[in-house]
């Protein structure tokens, strides 16, 4: 019996985010100006979780990593030109839109039945990652439904960590209020985790690593399925971006003390 | 009106470059684009280019280039590479990604292949084996220092410099027992000598000191061979500060399997292989073609920065509200600012363009010259000018291969097409133009449009301060010009290579290919540049035919005046055909990229007009220095001499009497200071007549047609920069 995980991850992309993020209404609902144009990055949330499951697979050994991702076949081969080099991983690919205006549950469908699909999948070893919300629609609902499509119950949202004990038993921490962390207890695979940041930092590109990645991850492209989502029936009643609020005054010389009473006055409004 | 919507993204360049199928490349520039705007960007925002000396923050970026692949990327995989053929393309998009931040940081990684170029080149099976393994990055489980190397060629004035026969470096033989190998003792001083203050081996260009040794060569020196191995003082110089430069004095004792490509021993002498000129003649080659390209990527990157800084200029002002036009626009308001963007622009497209095509040709070109040696090999023709005299005996059937393969498929000789040595011909003579033009084209116009780019960012463009480094950039371009060759070099060697038939009968051929791009897609400016191609080729055979006043050959190696400004005009003419041939390969291939086909267009137009633009700057810049060298050389004829009755009548004169008052005064006046009563009617001055005249002046009429709309070409690409979505902030430090 193997005592490897076998990590799913999903990911998608976003643009990238120093981009100027215009949306615009078009006939089919609304996007981001030039989306299609604009360099993407894989969501950093996703990301997270894909460092932390090829960390995981490492230390664990037998285990393999798949990143599964729904996005336009196109910009999602450029993306892979970066995420390819930076951990092992097979890639699976579901060539449909991507972005913050398009259905989760829709999504959620497509992943879980992309995953189902993974030949040979030992559900008793599975371990879904992803992030535990994306940085273009910060819901936190397609990894649940993933999970709720896939019949894995055991699911934990916001891990910043996953600790697995002598038992083969995980220790998970999740976010809760107050910049405080959840402490649970779960006997095994399988289960969803998604991911906040974790606590490994981006890995270099690692050039081998790639070459070898690419093996699988053009083929995979090459046979990404058109992949149907979007938002039909929705309407959107209005879209804008999270308004930015600065405020900036050049002052020197100004004491700590003055500083930090500023900014108490500013927090309570005072 | 389609507009550009986004500055050119990776699908693009891609597709533009010609690496869209291959991912390996694509990973690559991703991986040194990342060491490129992460640590090297940070080194330099933080002041690292302010010492001479090499510091441990700098020498931090050789761990980013080793991790990032950019180290091994020189190696091929038996070597513990990941890139299989040949690398000219791959080094090139490397040294274009991290010259887009430092241009000092591409150095440093250059250097080293620039180290093991001779022994990758021209050196042993066993000399590539040991140094290019010793080289390769540790891998996790290898329990070893890298090593890594410098090039010493230059030496100490009155040495080596642009003359690289002028070597002081010596080679004795130290000892020589009978039937054992020699030792030899090798003298050699360096000057401005990169990666000196770190490098363990170096290869090192050195001429015989002993009758028993024959002619120059390189050989290798490691650090802890006997003897003297002094790094010297760090040179101080003003740019590449991210690199190590120093003189050094080395004085070691090495064995004589150190020699690069082995030797033999002829009558008691030792014979090495191969000289060292023709060492560097095999590298430079391939080199000086990425340093090109290391300035074409500063004028690119750019573009981001000066169109930031020129429409927030204004923002913030206190009566400068949102929405205005003067909050909106900035400077971007004025038409000179926008046009003169688009000259940048334009130029860093033209010379990407030449650098990636000349990047291309030498891969295609090194498999072909392995095929050659091969083929010399087994018919017993060794090296040097016995395969210049067979090579020589080829030309027939390459020229012939040439003008066959105008025609159909089935009436081409099948034979001379699949002949590789043919092939080799055809494409060396074209990399034997193309790696100089790029060379010295992009870096050396370059460095003078650099300026203009950072004219265009005020005050702030010489500050350290300047986002994108553009007073760096400026400075840093005119190395790139200098080293690996000064621009003379590379004219010198344009000056020979260019008149080659089998160049020139290939030029021919493109100027009939852009007549045809012309006739399709007229916007490009391919009419222009075909008309300033022939304008080229008729001044060049006329240059060949002619003399000057006194009766002396013009075009001869020795008159620099004449080949110099005609390389010049050459490699403006490349740069320009090459943008057209990519913005061609862009439209055709971008529809199948559905990223690149959304906003297609407008992105074609705008490149379009950026081709316009630089091919009506190369016609003016072909049409003067062409016109100045064919009347230049004839002297002014004088009203009592030959020329006398020929010149231009009272009534051509005329007309510009409104403007110059006097000009056509009184008949018969006193000449000015003269003393002299005129004896002819007042003019400008007596006209000239020589052979060919007519002809030149009918092209050279025409190119002056030939530059209609080109300036609505460039109000149209200007227009654009007003409205192009740029990100919301440079994605690298400053
Ligand atoms: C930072 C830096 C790094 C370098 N790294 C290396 C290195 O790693 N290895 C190495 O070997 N060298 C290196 N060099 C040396 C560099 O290649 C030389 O400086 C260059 O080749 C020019 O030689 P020179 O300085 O002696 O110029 P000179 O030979 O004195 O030439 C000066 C000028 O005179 C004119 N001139 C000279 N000869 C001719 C001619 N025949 N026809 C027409 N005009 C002529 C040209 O205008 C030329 O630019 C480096 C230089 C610098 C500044």
């Amino acid at each position: 019996m193997t005592t490897g995980y076998q990590i799913v991850v999903c990911g998608g992309i976003v643009p990238d985010p120093l981009q100027t993020l215009d949306p615009v209404a078009n006939p089919a609902g609304p996007t981001i100006k030039n989306e299609m144009m604009l360099p993407a990055v894989l969501d950093p949330w996703a990301a997270h979780a894909l460092y932390e499951a090829a960390h995981l697979a490492k230390a664990t050994p037998g285990s393999k990593v798949w990143l599964v991702s729904l996005g336009p076949k196109a910009k999602l081969q450029q993306v892979m030109m970066t995420v390819a080099q930076k951990v092992p991983f097979e890639l699976v690919a579901l060539d449909g839109q991507a972005g913050g205006f398009t259905d989760t549950y829709e999504v959620a469908a497509l992943l879980a039945g992309a995953i189902q699909a993974i030949p040979g999948l030992d559900r008793s070893r599975l371990l879904v990652f992803g992030g535990w919300e994306s940085a273009s629609r910060g819901a936190g609902a397609t990894l649940q439904m993933v999970g709720e499509r896939l019949h894995v119950l055991d699911q934990f949202q916001g891990v910043d960590r996953l600790a697995i004990a002598a038992d083969g038993s995980f220790q998970i921490l999740e976010r809760i209020e107050g910049g405080r962390h959840q402490v649970s207890t779960c006997a095994g695979p399988p289960a969803v985790l998604g991911w906040a940041t974790g606590s490994l930092p981006e890995p270099p590109n690692n050039s081998q690593v790639g070459m070898a990645n690419m093996r699988t991850v053009m083929p995979a492209l090459h046979r990404a399925k058109p992949a149907k989502v979007g938002a039909e029936g929705v309407t959107f009643a209005r879209v804008s971006l999270p308004s930015q609020r600065r405020d900036t005054r050049i002052v020197k010389d100004l004491p700590v003390g003055e500083i930090a009473r500023e900014i108490v006055a500013w927090i309570t409004g005072a | 009106m389609e507009i550009l919507r986004t500055l050119p993204g990776d699908d693009v360049r891609q597709i533009l470059w010609r690496f869209a199928d291959r991912y390996d490349l694509q990973m690559l520039v991703q991986s040194a684009r990342s060491v490129a705007r992460g640590p090297v960007a940070r080194l330099v925002a933080e002041g690292a280019r302010n010492s001479h000396a090499w510091t441990d923050q700098k020498a931090s970026l050789l761990k980013a280039f080793d991790e990032s692949g950019i180290t091994g990327l020189f190696m091929d995989p038996e070597q513990g590479g990941f890139i299989e053929g040949p690398k000219n393309l791959a080094l090139a998009l490397v040294a274009f990604e991290l010259s887009w931040v430092d241009g000092g940081a591409a150095t440093s990684s250059l250097a080293g292949n620039l180290a093991l170029a001779p022994i990758h080149e021209r050196g042993t099976p066993e000399q590539r084996d040991t140094y290019m393994r010793r080289a390769m990055p540790p891998q996790p489980d290898e329990d070893r220092q890298i090593w890594r190397g410098a090039f010493a060629l230059t030496e100490p004035l009155p040495y080596v410099g642009v003359e690289t026969g002028l070597l002081s470096g010596r080679v004795r033989i130290a000892e020589w027992v009978e039937g054992k190998e020699p030792l030899l003792q090798v003298e050699k001083r360096g000057r401005f000598i990169t990666n000196m203050g770190f490098a363990n081996f170096v290869t090192a260009a050195v001429d015989s000191g002993d009758e028993r040794i024959k002619g120059s060569c390189m050989v290798i020196l490691e650090e802890t061979d006997p003897g003297m191995f002094d790094r010297g003082a760090a040179t101080r110089k003003l740019v590449h500060q991210l690199s190590s430069t120093g003189d050094p004095v080395f004085s070691l004792r090495v064995r004589a399997s150190r020699i690069i490509g082995g030797y033999t021993v002829k009558d008691g002498v030792l014979v090495p292989r191969y000289s060292h000129g023709e060492i560097i003649e095999a590298v430079f080659r391939r080199t000086r073609v990425t340093v090109g390209l290391m300035t074409s990527a500063k004028l690119l990157s750019a573009v981001e920065p000066v169109i930031r800084y020129q429409r927030g200029r204004f923002r913030g002002g206190e009566t400068i509200t949102p929405g205005s036009p003067r909050y909106e626009l900035g400077l971007q308001q004025k038409e000179d600012v926008l046009q003169r963007l688009i000259d940048v622009w334009a130029t860093g497209e033209a010379g990407a363009s030449l650098g990636f095509a000349a990047a291309r040709l030498f891969d295609e070109l090194d498999p072909l010259e392995r095929a050659k040696d091969e083929i010399f090999a087994r018919q017993g023709i060794g090296g040097g000018s016995a395969q210049m005299k067979a090579l020589r005996r080829l030309q027939k059937d390459a020229l012939e291969f040439l003008a066959l393969s105008a025609k159909p498929a089935g009436e081409r000789d099948a034979a001379l097409e699949a002949d590789p040595l043919v092939r080799f011909l055809l494409l060396d003579s074209l990399a034997n133009v193309l790696c100089p033009a790029c060379k010295l084209w992009n870096t050396g116009y370059g460095a003078t449009v650099m300026r203009e780019a950072v004219s265009l960012m005020g005050g702030y463009g010489i500050t350290e301060d300047c986002p994108g480094f553009l007073g760096h950039k400026w400075m840093d371009a005119q190395l790139e010009a200098t080293y690996e060759g000064p621009e003379a070099v590379q004219r010198r060697q344009l000056s020979l290579t260019m008149v080659n038939e089998l160049f020139l009968e290939q030029f021919r051929m493109w100027i009939g290919e852009m007549r045809e791009i012309a006739w399709r897609r007229p916007g490009t400016g391919a009419c222009t540049l075909a008309t300033a191609m022939e304008v080229w080729r008729w001044t060049l055979a006329h240059l060949q035919r002619a003399t000057d006043a006194d009766g002396a050959k013009l075009y001869h190696g020795t008159r620099q005046g004449v080949t110099f400004p005609l390389a010049d005009a050459l490699c403006w003419l490349l740069a320009s055909r090459q943008q057209i041939l990519d913005v061609l390969e862009l439209e055709a291939k971008g529809p199948d990229n559905p990223v690149v086909a959304e906003g297609l267009a407008g992105l074609i137009s705008f490149l379009t007009d950026l081709c316009h633009v630089q091919s009506a700057r190369a016609a003016g810049e072909v049409g003067r220095i062409c016109a100045e060298l064919v009347h230049g050389y004839n002297r002014h004829p004088t009203w009592d001499g030959e020329g006398c009755g020929t010149s231009c009548g009272l009534g051509e004169l005329d007309p510009l009497a409104s403007f110059v008052p006097g000009v056509a005064g009184p008949a018969g006046g006193a000449l000015e200071g003269s003393g002299h009563v005129r004896p002819h009617p007042p003019k400008a001055g007596p006209c000239v007549r020589f052979d060919g005249l007519e002809e030149f002046v009918r092209l050279r009429l025409r190119l002056d047609g030939c530059l209609t709309g080109a300036r609505l070409a460039k109000d149209r690409a200007a227009a654009q920069l007003t409205t192009v979505m740029i990100p919301e902030a440079l994605d690298y430090p400053q």
